[in-house]
């Protein structure tokens, strides 16, 4: 069985597009939804979730052997629920302001699918090497997913980038992007986009 | 009995072993080790977490007192004394405390600071209210903190809202309006946020009712600063 399983390798690149958490596994939306407002909220959040997933799928992974089947959920929720306590008391001592801004989404991380998901889809069935290498590989993918959203947030909703002014000053700002609203366009469109471009890159590679 | 039950049925994997705090072991001992690291993590930063929080409130405390008057220019930085503190409220058999910050500028009194905070349209609202001297007229306001609707009823920390607070007197309440001129005891409701609204206007009124008369430097009891 252990032979079927991803080489690390092969789990770290699977998290940056091919198993995508936001775009392919449509998997931690509330904070994808809630904090691309701005970019610089939304790295901060991707930061975050990555330092946890690290964290839980390491030690998930150092236990795996001593899991019992119907206390798994349990052990994954309060290794989880430890190190986002970790990042929130972290963030509210070093950064504050940010701390402020991202409010409750940092607690929420606890709850985020993508964690919980990954221990036990990896984490619990595979060495420590390979659990990082699978944490970083979707870390960065919810990275990526969050920057492009933010991004297309940020420039259409308030003009700037990460706080710089990008767009001239006549630009309208379309209040209704940094809303719940635009999140929700946004999200919708970029989608699909990713399916549109994966769908074409299928039929090339079905002609040739 | 159950168990016992569904594992002739063949549901469950294997007949579970031990009680069910031996089957948890590994949930109790991870427990323990979690806690006493979250212990440390507690120990090590409360102490800069708080400070933040008090810093915060330092900051806008100069723009609070001189910022939405006419009074001229505030004194310059170094000759303003800020001593954070606390006023206890007796109201029956309860008594409260309001966070207060005693501001001086020059040696002499220059106003107060009161911390307060209630119930708004989500959730809690935390609000800074500049007095006078006196105590008699707002000198401003400034939200800390609130979670209420974006695009809404999160108006009340914008500063050409709470622009209307200035310059109030404090000898009655003040009323909330639907659109209505701008008048002397009188703040108008942003659209949209009636309830919003009513929550920061009735938090200024109690904390100015509850704390009328208290507001001296004999009742103010000084924090001791750390450094």
């Amino acid at each position: 069985m252990m032979a079927n399983l991803p080489t690390p390798m092969e789990r770290f690149v699977q998290g940056i597009l091919p198993e995508n958490p936001v775009y392919r596994q449509f998997l931690g939306l509330c904070p994808t939804l809630a904090v691309t407002n701005g970019l610089k909220q939304a790295m901060t959040m991707a930061l975050a979730v990555g330092v946890v997933l690290l964290c839980a799928n390491t030690i998930v992974s150092l236990i795996r052997n001593l899991l019992k089947p119907h206390l798994r959920i349990v052990v994954f929720t309060l290794t989880i629920a430890t190190f986002v306590t970790v990042v929130d008391r972290v963030l509210a001592a070093y950064m504050y302001q940010m701390s402020k801004t991202l409010g409750p989404y940092i607690p929420l991380i606890i709850v985020n699918c993508i964690i919980i998901c990954r221990c036990e889809v990896c984490a619990s069935r595979q060495s420590v090497g390979t659990a990082a290498a699978d944490a970083i590989g979707q870390s960065i993918g919810f990275g990526l997913a969050l920057a492009s959203i933010a991004t297309v947030r940020e420039i259409l909703g308030t003009g700037t980038l990460a706080g710089f002014q990008v767009m001239p000053d006549s630009w309208p700002a379309w209040v209704v992007m940094v809303l719940p609203p635009g999140a929700f366009m946004t999200f919708g469109l970029l989608v699909a986009l990713v399916n549109w471009i994966d769908s074409i890159r299928r039929k090339s590679e079905r002609r040739g | 009995m159950t168990q016992a039950q569904t594992s002739e049925n063949g549901k469950m994997p294997a007949p579970r072993k031990g009680g069910h705090l031996f089957q948890a072991w590994l949930v109790l001992l991870l427990a323990v080790i979690f806690g006493a690291c979250l212990s440390a993590v507690h120990v090590s930063l409360s102490g800069r977490i708080s400070d933040n929080k008090l810093n915060e409130s330092l900051e806008k405390i100069p723009e609070l007192i001189w910022g939405g008057m006419k009074q001229g220019a505030p004194p310059d930085q170094a000759s303003i004394d800020i001593a954070p503190g606390r006023i206890a409220v007796t109201s029956g058999q309860r008594t409260t405390y309001y966070p207060v910050f005693r501001v001086n500028a020059e040696g002499a009194l220059a106003g107060w600071v009161l911390k307060a905070a209630g119930q708004g349209y989500a959730g809690k609202v935390e609000l800074l209210l500049g007095l006078n001297p006196a105590g008699d007229k707002i000198t401003g306001l400034f939200v800390l903190g609130q979670s209420e609707t974006p695009g809404l009823g999160n108006k009340i920390s914008s500063p050409e809202w709470l622009a209307q607070f200035a310059g109030q007197r404090t000898a009655a309440p003040l009323k909330v309006v639907k659109g209505g001129e701008p008048a002397p005891g009188v703040i108008d409701a942003i659209t949209g946020a009636t309830i919003s609204s009513r929550s920061v206007t009735g938090i200024v009124n109690r904390a100015i009712g509850e704390t009328r008369g208290l507001l001296t430097p004999e009742q103010m009891k000084l924090t001791e600063r750390s450094q």
